[in-house]
């Protein structure tokens, strides 16, 4: 039961630095680039990377504006990838359960 | 183990979302300038005797929009600098976590400005009644703010409660001081401890980036 629930893990969002960005896009509706980074303590290129990822999963949306004149890029979450990351929780929240009950 | 990871993970999740979720802008100059504000207006109050009691809470409520404003603004140029938006998210919770109370206090201050033959003890408690509710507004706001705002939170309702019940029992036994004194006790609260605060901020932050 417990090997089954593993696997269902969701692979896109397990890897640690994409699970970072969900959980940073999951408690804030918006966040720039730069807030990104800073918060989480991650490089330019490793937050390019995931977030590319998570733009193809279909769970990060990408906004590009401009504020006072200067290009501003800032990510949401879709609906999509919000069900996804609650999946995740949830079944980590199952496995805990398990276990829990199988003492 | 499988459950100590998983749980592990889960508390990692709960952390970085607690995290990103917090508001950091510009703390330390905002504090440190609230502070110079604050205690300019208390050596002016107290300079020129603004004595009346109208006069008194509409110059301390006008010094409380002045620093408001001038916190505002630097916060919006910090925001300007990093190519960021002003009211992000973590802006938004911020300042409405501050609202009700501070709220509250304007109203106190509006009903002194009103009503020019207000008691004295009442102007007297009211440094003390603005200190509990800045102390509340900001306890309020520290849940989505790091450094330590929380217990500044703290200490001012501890302060504002200590002055409470040293200036009403002063009114009681008719021995409280003209109201031009009050001024020092304004200035001494939100001029003084913002300084300190501001100047901790500073202080620690240039210790992390080193």
């Amino acid at each position: 039961m417990k090997t089954k629930t593993f696997s269902q893990l969701n692979k896109t969002i397990h890897e640690k630095g994409r699970m970072a960005i969900m959980s940073a896009l999951a408690a804030n509706p918006e966040m720039s680039f730069k807030e990104l980074k800073e918060s989480l303590g991650m490089t330019d290129g490793n937050v390019s990377v995931h977030i590319r990822t998570l733009q193809q999963a279909g769970y990060v949306i990408v906004s590009k504006t401009f504020v006072n004149n200067r290009p501003h890029t800032t990510y949401r979450m879709t609906s999509e990838g919000l069900k996804a990351f609650n999946e995740y929780i949830d079944l980590l929240e199952e496995i805990v359960r398990l276990n829990r009950e199988g003492h | 183990m499988d459950a100590d990871w998983a749980a592990q993970r889960l508390g990692e999740i709960r952390t970085l979302m607690e995290r990103t979720s917090l508001y950091r802008r510009a703390l330390a100059p905002t504090a440190t300038l609230t502070g110079v504000i604050g205690m300019v207006a208390g050596v002016i109050g107290w300079t020129f005797p603004v004595e009346s009691g109208s006069g008194f809470c509409l110059f301390w409520m006008i010094t409380g929009i002045l620093s408001l404003l001038v916190s505002l603004l630097m916060i919006r140029r910090q925001a300007w600098k990093d190519k960021e938006l002003f009211w992000s998210p973590p802006t938004r919770r911020f300042i409405q976590a501050l609202c009700p109370a501070l709220f509250a206090g304007t109203c106190l201050g509006i009903v002194g400005m009103m009503h020019p033959q207000i008691s004295k003890a009442y102007l007297w408690n009211l440094p003390a009644l603005w200190m509990m509710f800045y102390g509340c507004a900001l306890f309020s706001a520290g849940f989505f703010m790091p450094r330590g705002i929380k217990l500044f939170g703290a200490i001012y309702v501890l302060c504002g409660s200590i002055s409470m019940f040293h200036f009403t029992t002063a009114a009681l036994t008719q021995t409280l001081p003209r109201i031009v004194h009050a001024h020092i006790v304004m200035g001494s609260s939100f001029g003084i401890l913002h300084f300190f605060y501001g100047a901790y901020l500073f202080l620690t932050e240039h210790n992390q980036t080193n």
